[in-house]
């Protein structure tokens, strides 16, 4: 399983979000949008920092928020907010973060296809500054190697 | 040889720890069974696992383990993981 398609509906770019809470919720109302899930995952995903910390926060900079996949997953999907100002999740290694990644998955035995893509994407040491600086949606798929 | 991968979820984040650690692994030229798994299902899995991989906020919660905990800081990065494996085995 490859990347799945990046609408421009799971695009926003250059948001404002006063704190962790509001990009996290950035990220599930673009998964909203492009129909991967209802409107009640971005609550999953924030409580799962709620309950764990903020080790979504995977690399300097980029937090890959996420929940179980469940009843409102409607299908595998990515998003991709872009911050106007970085926020910090209270990572000790990688705040600020500045780009934040949602992503659904709707068969987790299939996921690790997913996931290797998009290790892939980012065992480039910028990808996260150029994502962070993608103009339109156009770039951002380019630079994840993802179709719309 | 056994290296489980934990995360709050069990997906996403613990499976870029699994495929990574495959990547290191090869890199080593060790093998090895990764399995990915949240926090909740840790203990099952740890039982006969020589490392488990995970970020720093679980290490608290890891509990009493003979494997080796090694604490990931940059997911996406091989070289970290590849160097703290190389590590935690040798």
């Amino acid at each position: 399983m490859p990347l799945p398609p990046i609408p421009d509906a799971a695009v926003r770019l250059q948001c404002p979000a006063a704190d962790w809470r509001e990009a996290v919720r950035l990220a599930g109302g673009a998964l909203e949008d492009a129909g991967a899930t209802t409107a009640a995952y971005a609550d999953e995903m924030v409580r799962m920092i709620e309950e764990h910390g903020p080790y979504v926060v995977v690399s300097p900079g980029l937090a890959l928020a996420h929940a179980r996949p469940g009843p409102s997953v409607l299908a595998d999907g990515l998003s991709v907010v872009t911050l106007e100002r970085p926020v910090v999740f209270g990572h000790p290694h990688n705040d600020p973060v500045r780009v934040v990644l949602g992503l659904a998955v709707h068969s987790p035995e299939r996921h690790l296809g997913l996931i290797a893509d998009l290790a892939n994407a980012f065992d480039v040491a910028d990808t996260t500054a150029r994502l962070a600086a993608a103009a339109d949606a156009d770039a951002v798929r380019g630079v994840l190697g993802a179709v719309a | 040889m056994k290296i489980v991968a934990i995360c709050g979820a069990g997906i996403g984040t613990s499976a870029i720890l699994k495929v990574n650690a495959e990547r290191a692994l090869d890199r080593l030229g060790l093998e090895a069974t990764v399995v990915a798994t949240d926090i909740a299902s840790l203990g099952a899995e740890a039982d006969d696992a020589q490392v488990i991989l995970t970020s720093p906020e679980f290490v608290a919660v890891i509990g009493a383990t003979t494997a080796d905990v090694v604490v990931v800081e940059n997911f996406f990065d091989t070289d970290e993981l590849t160097r703290k494996l190389e590590s935690a085995l040798g």
